[in-house]
Order: structure tokens, then C-alpha cells, then sequence
């Protein structure tokens, strides 16, 4: 028992220090940093002020910040929209075909989303796959390009962040118990239906987690609209990147990074909501609150 | 609507799941308004007729036929009938209230009525105080109440219930049994019941079908199924049951026999005819069993000596384990009665056995 415990204090215990050092500690320090002045010398000026963060409602901040929001979203509904069918079918698979289908969705994590990424240049360039493909099919006449267009964007960052649509909608679609369509059927309800009014909201916890999981990257991720999108427009991951690296104007940089910060605790806080909801109406969880009183 | 047929039928019925059947060729007709209850040991094809009235199946061979009409290939939303699911399937997500009126809000019914047939049938259930629960909030007692008032609030021509009590409690399972054929005589309407407990058969049922791997065994009355068993299956599956190898010595009339049974001659009374010479089996309940002792003087007639191997007090009778001298063991249960002798035997103690005339089953020794 005592050895027991001594290792559970000793395995916690390496996690929080991990994320301690890790994610904390660098959080604080961006905090700290989008209190400071940029200096001209030094990255920044110990000094107290609000100034980066009003520098934030400037117009061409604004901007960038709408485009990529745009951009999150669409691509993050577009995940939703291709990956919850995906994951329904996945989850009614079956078993002994299932993991296999799981394995060709993880795969890709093998290879570096980086170089995905460059690969898709091939797909989608002047004289790459696609136009080749529709060329060869005669739909369309002359080569034309999809690089540097929204559509290529769009495109990448949904094929990039699918998986992590896929996933969590896979496991909450997983626990549905099937029973209650045969319930929700036996009461009148079409499939239509009872898809709208049982599958839905029973599997809401997993979509709501899958959005998170594609729209924060989707805004911060800065590699994949600078290759497919080129430089046409400014996003919010390109901003910060260049705020640190190329503007080094450091405090800016924190300040925006930190925006992105509290739209992902805003998010999990959302995603907390809905959480709880679904595991009050789960009758397997336990009791939320138990009464104090005599023991059995 | 009414019509004098049956309400349900099946008609010839096989179902195949790939190469192993279900069932076979069943024919099966419900009666308007009684309470069926189909009783077998799991896998015998109780559930699979159950889901073939709802729906949720369709036959491989035969015809299904709701109020005359064929109703193969109608999907389990367009059909008038009602289950109340084994684990009573309720929307998790959705209040008391809003489980029992789902069906209604599919009809698309006014509001107005959604709001007063669920408020009638909740208190019908006893539950009109928890419209506004969550499922995860009520005993399982309660949620089996909102299973079945989800069901019956659709006025179905028949409610279909599928092992509804297997999660209760025994305390529970009585009290509800009791309830849900309140329920039946209060609607009216068709109840078809799935179980695999005998007690519970027979304690709510009109008539009991009981089947066995696909095939009907029997139809009947409890008190049929339970007195006159028409084969082994029934028999052993309803209750405790010894069984006798007899010998007929002598066919008299009227349907009595002479039979040897280990060496002593005893008269038997039965409706199957059988022929001098045949080799038939007894069938005798525990209950039926009359216990002496040998030097007794109520001790008239053939009987059959043996040992007390084991007594088991019951408290409203003894379970005696008695060995006979032929060396097979039996199981008798003797009531407590006030001017009966003791009934207290002691281990190894001789007694005599014989049983109440008349209420012996015989049946032909068909290869067992």
C-alpha cells in the first residue's frame, strides 16, 4: 500500500512538474511579457502598461483576426460536416473492421503535417493531380491552379485537423446505446427524427470537443495558409509568428497569443457545460453530489 | 377495428439469421385483449416473435398479420403496437415528461392533448410528481413505470413488453407483475410478455406459450401447462418434476391402466392411449407426492418405499429428498397441516410414497 501510494505522489507528481515547466511557466511568461514595453535592444522594457492590448483593436489587427476566424470556422464546420459521417459509420463498423478504419485515420499523424502539407502542392498546383485528373476527364479546358486561393486553404486545414473531428465524435458516437433508436422508432420517430432529437444531443459532448479540437489550431496553425495561401492575407498564426521572429516585437506577439489563450478557456468552458449536462443525463455516471449522512 | 379474428398472428413463420434458425414454421394467433406470455429458456425465439410484431425483424419465411392484414414489410414506426424494451431504453436526455410524450410530439398532436394524455397516464403509473425528472434521477421501479407509460400513453392496439422486470429486485418484480395486470385489465388491450421465469408466466398470463428452440411446446392456461405438461420440455421447464418409468401391465377402460412401476402395480388414469406391454414415464409434482410412514395407518393402495435422504425446511412446506429403493432419487413437498401427523423426518428414516389419484401425467417414453 505505502509503495503503492509513494508511486502514484511520484507519477502525478512528474506529470505536473512536465506541465509545470512545460505550459505553465511559458504561460506566465507570455503573460507577464504582454504587460511590457518592446525595446529596442532588449526584446522588451520592464514597465507596466495596457498599450499592446489596445494595439489589438487597431484596424489591421482586427482584420487579420476576422479573416482567421473566418477561416477557423468554415474549415472547423466543413470537419464537422465530412468527419461526423465518417465517425458514425466508423462507430457502426463491424468490430473486427473497426480498429483497422482507426489505424487509416491515425496514419497520417506519422509523417510530419509539414511535409503533408508540401505535399498537397502537388495535388493541387498548376499541372498537379486535381487539374490533371479534370483535365484528362475534359471538364475543364485549360490548367488552372488551386494554390494560393481560400479554397486551398480550406482545403488543407480540413484534411490537416480531420482526425480530430473524427475521434472524439468516434468515441461519443461509440457509446450511443442503440437501443434508443429502436426506442425512438418504436414511438413513431423516422430516421430523420430520430437522428434530430436522440443521436444528436446524445452525442453533442463529442462534437463539442471535436470543435475545439479543430478551431483552436485552425486559428493558431501558421505553416498552412502561408503555403497553400501564400502571402495574400495576413492570419492570426502568421501575426504572432512574425511578431516574435521577424517584427521581434515581442509583447505584441504575447498579447495576441494571449487573446487566443482566453478563446480556448472560453471554448473549454462551453465544452464543460455541455459536458456536464450529458453526464447528468447519463444514468451510468455517479451521482454528482451525494448527500452526507449515515453510513450503510 | 374490431374484428372477431385474432389481433396478431403469425402464419407459417421461419426466421433464419445466415444459416442458423430462430424459429421454426411457427403459427401463433393472439386473442383481442388477453395477456400472452411467451416463456422459454433464453435463445428458444421468444424475443425474435416479440420483434417480429414490432418490427424490428421481419420473417424469412411466412407472413406476420396484424387485425387480418399482412404486415411483413411495414417498418416498426407505422406500426399500431408499443414496447416497453428490456432496459426500459429511456431518452436520457430528456425529462420525464418529455420521454412520455415523445411519441405523441411525433404524431405531431396539439399540444393541449400531448399535455393531458401524459399527465393521465403518469398518474395512471403513479408517477404524476416526476414529469420534470431526469431518467438518471428515478429507481430503477420508477424508470420501469416511465417505460411503460412511454408506451402505453400511444394507445397501441398491443403493448409488447421484453423481459420487463429482469432488473429488479424480487420485492419490485411482484409488486409491478401485479401492477402490469392491473394495467391490462384497466386498457383492455392485448399485453404479449416476454419472460423467462415460470412464476412470473403464470402468474399474469391468460394463456402461457412456452417454446424451446425455435418451436412452440406448448399453448395453454397456466394451470394447463403447469398440471398437464404434453411433453418432457414443459414439464422439467415449469417447476420441479419427478419422473417414473412405468410398464403397462393391463388397458381397462375409460382410459385406466394397470403399470408396473420397480415391481408394484399401480393404477393410472390418463387421456393418451397406450398399449399392454408399453414403456411410458410419470410425471409427478413435489406437491403431489403423499408421504408415510411405512407402519401408518392411512396406509392403503400400492406404494413405493424409500429412505429420507434430505429434508429442507421450507416454512410453509418440507422439501423431502426421498431415495427409493430402486435407488432413484425423488422430491416430494410436504404441507404443514394441522391435523396431519409430523412432518418432521429424520434423515434415513423408511417411508412409503404414493400420490393423490388421478393426478399423475403419463407420457410415452419417447427415446429419453
Amino acid at each position: 500500500m505505502q509503495g503503492n501510494k509513494r508511486f502514484r505522489n511520484f507519477n502525478i507528481g512528474t506529470v505536473w512538474l512536465w506541465l509545470g515547466l512545460f505550459a505553465l511557466l511559458p504561460q506566465l511568461a507570455l503573460f507577464l511579457v504582454s504587460f511590457l514595453d518592446r525595446g529596442e535592444i532588449d526584446f522588451f522594457i520592464p514597465s507596466f502598461t495596457l498599450g499592446n492590448f489596445k494595439r489589438l483593436f487597431d484596424p489591421a489587427f482586427v482584420n487579420i483576426f476576422l479573416d482567421s476566424l473566418y477561416l477557423a470556422s468554415v474549415s472547423t464546420i466543413v470537419c464537422l460536416l465530412v468527419g461526423y459521417p465518417f465517425a458514425y459509420l466508423l462507430a457502426r463498423t463491424s468490430k473486427r473492421l473497426r480498429p483497422w478504419l482507426l489505424l487509416l485515420v491515425v496514419i497520417p499523424f506519422w509523417t510530419n503535417s509539414l511535409i503533408r502539407t508540401y505535399a498537397l502542392i502537388i495535388i493541387l498546383k498548376t499541372h498537379g493531380l486535381i487539374n490533371q485528373l479534370l483535365l484528362w476527364l475534359g471538364i475543364v479546358d485549360g490548367p488552372f491552379s488551386l494554390m494560393y486561393t481560400d479554397i486551398a486553404v480550406f482545403l488543407g486545414l480540413t484534411y490537416t485537423l480531420l482526425p480530430f473531428m473524427i475521434l472524439p465524435l468516434y468515441a461519443s458516437i461509440e457509446k450511443l446505446d442503440t437501443r434508443l433508436l429502436d426506442a425512438a422508432k418504436d414511438l413513431g420517430a423516422g430516421t430523420l427524427r430520430s437522428f434530430w432529437h436522440i443521436t444528436l444531443p446524445l452525442t453533442s459532448p463529442g462534437i463539442v470537443a471535436g470543435c475545439i479540437l479543430v478551431f483552436l489550431p485552425a486559428l493558431g496553425i501558421f505553416y498552412v495558409p502561408e503555403i497553400l495561401g501564400g502571402a495574400t492575407n495576413m492570419l492570426l498564426g502568421t501575426f504572432i509568428k512574425n511578431q516574435f521572429l521577424v517584427a521581434r516585437d515581442w509583447p505584441l506577439g504575447a498579447a495576441s497569443s494571449i487573446l487566443l489563450t482566453l478563446i480556448l478557456v472560453l471554448m473549454a468552458l462551453v465544452y464543460r457545460m455541455v459536458n456536464r449536462k450529458a453526464a447528468a443525463a447519463d444514468p451510468l455516471a455517479p451521482p454528482r453530489r451525494r448527500r452526507r449522512g449515515r453510513v450503510a | 377495428m374490431k374484428n372477431n379474428g385474432p389481433i396478431l398472428e403469425l402464419r407459417g413463420v421461419s426466421k433464419y439469421y445466415g444459416s442458423t434458425a430462430a424459429l421454426h414454421d411457427i403459427n401463433l394467433e393472439v386473442e383481442n385483449g388477453e395477456f400472452l406470455t411467451l416463456l422459454g429458456p433464453s435463445g428458444c425465439g421468444k424475443t425474435t416473435i416479440l420483434r417480429l410484431f414490432s418490427g424490428f425483424e421481419s420473417p424469412s419465411k411466412g407472413d406476420v398479420l396484424l387485425n387480418g392484414k399482412v404486415i411483413n414489410d411495414i417498418v416498426p414506426e407505422k406500426r399500431q403496437l408499443n414496447t416497453v424494451f428490456q432496459n426500459y431504453a429511456l431518452f436520457p436526455h430528456m425529462s420525464v415528461q418529455d420521454n412520455v410524450s415523445f411519441g405523441l410530439r411525433m404524431q405531431k398532436r396539439p399540444k393541449a392533448e400531448i399535455n393531458s394524455r401524459v399527465q393521465e397516464v403518469l398518474r395512471m403509473v403513479h408517477l404524476e410528481d416526476f414529469a420534470t425528472r431526469m431518467p438518471a434521477q428515478l429507481s430503477g421501479g420508477q424508470q420501469q413505470r416511465v417505460a411503460i407509460a412511454r408506451a402505453v400513453v400511444m394507445n397501441p392496439m398491443v403493448l409488447l413488453l421484453d423481459e420487463p422486470f429482469s432488473a429488479l429486485d424480487f420485492k419490485l418484480r411482484k409488486q409491478m407483475q401485479f401492477e402490469i395486470k392491473h394495467l391490462q385489465r384497466q386498457l383492455g388491450i392485448t399485453f404479449i410478455f416476454v419472460t423467462h421465469d415460470q412464476e412470473e408466466a403464470f402468474a399474469m398470463s391468460d394463456r402461457v406459450v412456452v417454446m424451446n428452440q425455435g418451436y412452440i411446446e406448448q399453448s395453454g392456461s397456466p394451470q394447463e401447462i403447469y398440471e398437464e405438461p404434453e411433453n418432457l420440455f414443459v414439464a422439467r421447464f415449469v417447476g420441479e418434476i419427478n419422473i417414473l418409468e412405468a410398464t403397462i401391465l393391463e388397458v381397462q377402460e375409460m382410459g385406466q391402466y394397470l403399470a408396473d412401476i420397480d415391481g408394484v402395480t399401480f393404477p393410472l388414469r390418463t387421456r393418451r392411449e397406450f398399449a399392454v406391454g408399453e414403456k411410458v414415464l410419470l410425471l409427478l409434482r413435489p406437491e403431489d407426492l403423499k408421504v408415510y410412514r411405512p407402519h401408518d395407518e392411512d396406509l392403503e393402495g400400492p406404494h413405493l418405499y424409500g429412505r429420507i435422504n434430505e429434508t429442507v425446511y421450507k416454512g410453509a412446506t418440507v422439501d423431502l429428498t426421498i431415495t427409493l429403493t430402486s435407488g432413484k432419487k425423488i422430491q416430494a413437498a410436504e404441507f404443514f397441516n394441522e391435523d396431519d401427523a409430523d412432518i418432521n423426518y429424520n434423515r434415513g428414516e423408511r417411508v412409503a410414497v404414493n400420490w393423490v389419484a388421478g393426478w399423475e401425467v403419463v407420457l410415452d417414453d419417447a427415446g429419453e
